[in-house]
């Protein structure tokens, strides 16, 4: 991580009040307030269509709320803002998403140039890129796909890329959209224990999670969402030691 | 998917358009398109194609694929546009249809074949471009010529998210047939086929939308970025002072 990005610790990286967000005429999330520290990690826990994924991409700035307010770093997220270049520019520096679908985030002929797209975006030297994209494929054991389609790889590889994609410009805030889907257990070892050591570093995870045996592993605190809507928070012991609740919020299987 | 590949790994090997900045390709190219476009008498039109042959072979770009994959269908495609032509514009008569009694004049056979020659010119040129640079090169190249960046943008999305769309369409065509219990009828089949081109219409706006959103989310405006920086030469001045040449001597020719 540059010095330059480097938080201060319990000073909030989003502030969420009374959010709402609607697919046409389906309400995705209604009336979310919510705060995330900087240099937490949350796990978002919640059943399909509780509104996680939407979250994220309101976090990313790719959805703005239809009501409410949605603050990063202090300042509103806001559409209008985000059109200025270099407001768009500084935040998209800071912040990362990791979709859960791998192929969509994976649209360059290379792997190579996959890794390079979003340092290229933010105008890093070429020299600069060259480098850490070698770093970076080094760092995630995928040196040998540099030169190999994308499209061509297995889920795991792919998942590894599209990680290392946005995990190349070292951002300050990850996001991460079911990071472990689909992923056989020597990579979902291996996922895991990355988010696992980004404990003290200073960066914030925010994570859409279904897996609750990794939960305690690798966040902080938990967030459980129902409707779209706040419905428990806490530490993962908390949250993970409350069976009824898990079983009420439908995060595990009925008896 | 594999012509893409096949085009990619061309593109970066050795060669005469290859070794061309980008931009003076990308001009000249556009240049002789629009020569072939403005000429109107066969003589030239064939000299401008023998010089698309000439630039394909000096870029090692096969002749037989180039015909099997640009000629031939330009040829289908427009003849089926040109064909009308030979019977209805007015003229002296040149053969007549068996059976039929359709009579196909010579001016218009000229009109066809005209029509014709000119769509092959054009594609074999435009093909060469896109043969022989990597697609983000053609895209920057066109932004430094100016072309406005709603097109780039639009090129751009098209060419990242016809590899989803594809990879979508195969595993729609694999689920089917893994739930087929038999061969269908033709009848059957032509019900099936449009059922999964609606859904496949609807699940590529969908995809369209998130691969655009992925792009956002790194960073992506709408311009072209690339690591590496296009330099011109003296050579490809020369060059495109021929390519001028070219387009002049095939215009004057009329």
């Amino acid at each position: 991580m540059e010095a330059s990005d480097i938080p201060t610790p319990g000073t909030p990286a989003y502030e969420l009040s009374d959010v709402h967000y609607s697919y046409r005429d389906i309400p995705a999330l209604q009336g979310l307030s919510l705060c995330i520290p900087a240099g937490e990690r949350i796990a978002l826990l919640g059943a399909n269509g509780s509104g996680k994924s939407t979250l994220l991409r309101l976090l990313d700035a790719l959805y703005f709320a239809d009501r409410g307010r949605v603050l990063a770093f202090g300042e509103v997220l806001s559409e209008l803002r985000l059109r200025e270049e270099a407001v768009a520019h500084a935040f998209r520096r800071r912040v990362g998403l990791v979709f859960q679908n791998p192929d969509v985030q994976l649209f360059n002929p290379t792997v190579f140039d996959e890794l390079a797209f979003g340092p290229l975006q933010l105008g890093w030297d070429a020299g600069k890129i060259r480098r850490r994209v070698k770093e970076t494929l080094a760092e995630f054991s995928i040196e040998a796909l540099a030169n190999r389609s994308p499209h061509r790889l297995s889920g795991g590889e792919k998942r590894r890329v599209a990680l290392a994609s946005v995990l190349i410009t070292r951002p300050q805030v990850l996001l991460l959209d079911e990071p472990t889907a689909d992923l056989d257990p020597p990579t979902q070892s291996q996922v895991v224990r990355f988010l696992g050591g980004c404990r003290g570093t200073g960066r914030t995870l925010v994570m859409a999670i279904h897996d609750l045996g990794i939960v305690a592993e690798i966040a902080d605190s938990c967030i459980v969402l129902q409707s779209g809507r706040l419905v428990a928070e806490g530490s993962p012991a908390e949250i993970l030691g409350n069976e009824s609740l898990l079983r009420s919020f439908g995060l595990l299987h009925r008896r | 998917m594999e012509l893409s590949a096949h085009a990619e790994r061309r593109a970066a090997r050795a060669g005469f358009l290859q070794g061309l900045d980008p931009r003076i390709k990308t001009l000249g190219l556009l240049l002789l398109v629009l020569t072939a476009v403005l000429v109107k008498s066969p003589v030239p039109l064939v000299g401008l194609f023998g010089f698309a042959i000439l630039l394909a072979s000096g870029s090692h770009i096969g002749i037989v694929g180039l015909a099997r994959r640009v000629w031939l269908p330009v040829l289908l495609f427009t003849g089926m546009i040109a064909a009308p032509a030979l019977f209805l514009v007015p003229g002296d008569t040149l053969a007549t249809v068996p059976l039929l009694d359709w009579t196909i004049t010579r001016q218009g056979a000229r009109s066809a074949a005209f029509l014709i020659g000119r769509a092959e010119t054009t594609a074999s040129f435009a093909s060469l471009l896109v043969l022989t640079t990597p697609w983000p090169h053609v895209l920057k190249a066109l932004r430094s010529l100016r072309v406005p960046l709603v097109v780039i943008v639009i090129l751009g999305m098209t060419h990242r998210y016809i590899f989803v769309l594809l990879g979508t369409a195969v595993s729609m065509l694999e689920a089917q047939r893994s739930r087929l219990m038999g061969p269908l009828s033709g009848r059957e089949h032509r019900r099936l086929a449009a059922a999964s081109a609606v859904v496949l219409l609807d699940k590529a706006l969908h995809l369209s939308t998130e691969v655009h959103l992925a792009m956002i989310a790194r960073g992506y405006r709408g311009e072209v970025h690339l690591l590496d920086d296009f330099r011109t030469r003296l050579s490809d001045w020369i060059v495109l002072a021929g390519f001028l040449a070219v387009a002049a001597a095939a215009l004057g020719l009329q």
